[in-house]
């Protein structure tokens, strides 16, 4: 009964919603419909106060969230739309898998069609593009953070090595990532005992993402075998690791959260997400941790988008949330509490952002560091496996790591294991 | 009229009665089987709504991949690890429960306290005990002057790792069916054996095993087809990374669902590639229960 009811009436309420927006007025329709709104994210995206917020301002919305982990949170997601059922309203995108939507933009609703045609010069340009279909028709998701990268430190650990301290004579140790490789060349030399870095793929993803190109061309195309960028990125991260500067640990396993606080490297690529992770894991390290810039110049390593698949009944509720969630206002309050990097670039000149530091990175001044970075990112082409292709030349990289494959066997290994991605 | 309700009653009636369940299995089991069967024919990605039909390729594709290979040499390799030691383990356990003990029933539901753990528990605390820099075990053998281990890097080790993971759970549930078996087995024969002057070995040897071998079958056989379809023990053990895809990065811990699993929810989501595998993996987990019926055969028929 309630259900046809409902059927009946979000229609009706979609065409007022539609009304009234197209006026461009924010004023509550009717406001009687009771909405219950169903968010779906990977990880905390620090949305549980605004939700408190936006459930005062619209008493008949009510929001719930469910949180999963990365890689489950997009196999099921791709699941229901597969099976045409099971979706949130609002799904939570990583750039990784983005791609792979935007190349079947059919099973997602529009943004455009919902009004968001006029709030394109919100955000990044890229942070915008990455969003639209291949014919550039559908937007299919409004963006959150971004990963502006930056280089984590511990200065203990550089103090002990004889390495300057000072955030800003540790940038200038490495303005290119040879210069990067050097230093942890003199590191190893100075503490044999410890490792300059945790595992060499994030450096590895580093330099490429910084590139001009990364994996894939622009006709979607891979192109691992013939970019140079990636192969010059390759022999580098292998002279790391015959230099045993990496403490080969694998991201997101219980070894590599306790070395955070453990100490057992010394640097790690930080992209601005990866913060509130090195603090939470680390809560002993307190003061000695701090953050500079990243070697390459700039270059941005993760970030979401907010989208909302076809399945979702109450497309403009959920619309009218997602752009609140993702207005210049909601992303300055999520990144001084998660440490999530805005994607909207109006903030960058925002002295509240700007000014950010935290205690934690010895007061480093967060928001001026991942402004840099993030204003000087050059945006890259990402294709449809972009995440199982870095993840296929990181398992390379792990096999040298581990002894079992000379640099060249690891690299044809690849060559061949990406080919067959195809 | 009378006479012919009256039969069909008694003749449909049990049929009727049974067929709950046989309706529940053709839902949920022989569908699911056959339409596996017609996605595994198919280059069927859940990412797109093209499904072409490709015969018998992505079989044929599968049995040239020598990553499929690689998986399963991994998963006999952990199914003998644990399964072996297991049964020994739970025979030993269930001999040793059977006879005159105080607190019996603490014991017994004791044994089956590893199985009622979630297994997702269990391998987060054993992926900390197998640790390389601050894992229990390694601090073990490190204060005994001995190395440490990459767990996870090794063949050999990760298998290892994988095995005690599985042994710890299923050991005391073996060993409650043993127990169940052996309690079976008549009293005076025991008697007769110990003022024989049988030691508890011997008893074991000559009399348990003996009258407990169709039991012992049955638990070969369930251990068998849970070991082939090992998945979340080498999956947790690698932690939320790549790695858990593939088994590390040189593959020396996946095993044939995880295989399954990275062609299924992975690089492209080919659920056609996958399907093929699942069934690939159904012919092998039949093939092994049919070894282990002929061998159950000539048992039967030796004695």
């Amino acid at each position: 009964m309630r259900a046809s009811l409902r059927r009946l009436l979000v229609p009706i309420m979609v065409t007022g919603l539609l009304a009234t927006a197209a006026c461009g007025s924010d004023e509550q329709p009717g406001g009687n419909e009771k909405i219950t709104l169903n968010v779906a994210l990977f990880g905390d995206f620090g949305f549980k106060p605004l939700y408190e917020e936006y459930s005062k301002a619209h008493p008949n919305i009510t929001i719930k969230e469910r949180i999963s982990d990365y890689a489950a949170h997009h196999q099921s997601l791709i699941s229901h739309l597969a099976t045409g059922s099971g979706a949130a309203d609002i799904e939570a995108v990583e750039i990784g898998y983005l791609s792979s939507f935007t190349a079947t933009p059919n099973r997602f609703h529009n943004l455009l069609d919902l009004g968001a045609g006029s709030l394109e010069n919100q955000w990044l340009p890229w942070k915008w593009q990455q969003g639209l279909s291949t014919d550039k028709k559908t937007l299919i998701g409004l963006g959150t953070d971004v990963g502006g990268m930056a280089m984590c430190y511990r200065t203990d650990l550089f103090k002990a090595a004889g390495l300057p301290t000072a955030r800003d004579e540790v940038s200038k140790l490495w303005p290119t990532w040879e210069e990067y490789v050097a230093t942890g060349k003199k590191y190893k030399a100075a503490a044999p005992k410890s490792y300059f870095m945790e595992a060499s793929g994030n450096m590895f993803r580093a330099m490429v993402e910084q590139a001009p190109t990364g994996v894939y061309d622009d006709a979607d195309k891979l192109i691992v075998d013939s970019n140079e960028s990636v192969k010059k990125a390759w022999d580098l991260t292998v002279d790391a690791i015959a230099s045993d500067q990496s403490a080969k640990l694998a991201a997101w396993t219980p070894e590599w959260s306790a070395a955070f606080g453990k100490g057992t490297f010394a640097t790690i690529v930080c992209p601005a997400w990866m913060t509130a992770y090195i603090e939470t894991n680390a809560k002993d390290a307190a003061g000695k941790w701090d953050i500079a810039a990243v070697p390459g110049g700039a270059g941005s390593m993760g970030g979401s988008h907010l989208a909302l698949p076809k399945q979702g009944k109450n497309a403009q509720a959920a619309y009218d949330l997602i752009k609140w969630l993702t207005a210049p206002e909601q992303q300055k309050k999520i990144f001084k509490a998660t440490g999530n990097f805005p994607s909207t670039p109006s903030l960058y000149t925002d002295p509240d952002l700007t000014g950010f530091s935290k205690p934690f990175f010895n007061n480093a001044p967060l928001g001026k560091i991942f402004t840099a970075s993030a204003q000087a990112v050059q945006p890259q082409h990402q294709g449809p496996k972009q995440g199982d292709v870095f993840n296929t030349i990181g398992a390379g990289l792990g096999r040298i790591e581990q002894g079992k494959q000379s640099a060249d066997d690891a690299w044809k290994q690849v060559l061949s294991d990406v080919a067959k991605l195809g | 009229m009378r006479t012919w309700l009256y039969k069909a009653d008694t003749q449909l009636s049990p049929y009727v009665y049974i067929s709950p369940f046989f309706i529940l299995f053709a839902v949920f089991g022989l569908f699911p089987l056959g339409y596996t069967a017609w996605v595994s024919l198919h280059d069927w990605s859940l990412l797109s709504d093209e499904h072409s039909f490709v015969g018998l390729g992505n079989y044929s594709e599968l049995l040239a991949d020598p990553y499929f290979w690689n998986a399963l040499r991994n998963t006999l390799s952990i199914l003998a690890l644990s399964t072996i030691p297991q049964l020994i383990l739970a025979l030993i356990l269930a001999h040793l429960v059977n006879r005159p003990l105080r607190a019996k029933t603490l014991w017994r539901l004791g044994m089956l306290l590893p199985n009622v753990t979630s297994v997702v528990a269990v391998v987060v605390i054993f992926s900390q005990l197998f640790g390389r820099d601050f894992g229990l075990i390694n601090w073990l053998l490190e204060s005994f002057g001995l190395g440490r281990i990459d767990w996870q890097a090794g063949v050999a080790s990760s298998h290892v790792a994988i095995a005690a993971m599985i042994t710890w759970r299923w050991t005391g549930y073996n060993a409650l069916i043993f127990l169940a078996a052996m309690q079976a087995v008549p009293k005076e024969l025991y008697e007769s054996a110990t003022l024989d002057g049988a030691t508890a070995g011997q008893q074991l040897r000559k009399i348990t095993i003996p009258s407990i071998r169709p039991t012992i079958i049955f638990v070969v056989i369930v251990s068998t087809i849970y070991g082939l379809q090992v998945f979340a023990e080498p999956q947790l053990f690698a932690g939320g990374g790549p790695n858990g895809i593939i088994g590390g990065p040189d593959r020396q811990f996946q095993t044939l669902t995880l295989y399954m699993y990275e062609h299924g929810f992975n690089r492209g989501f080919e659920f056609g590639y996958a399907s093929a595998t699942a069934w690939v993996m159904f012919g092998l987990i039949v093939l092994a229960a049919a070894v282990n019926y002929l061998i159950t055969r000539r048992i039967r028929s030796s004695r």
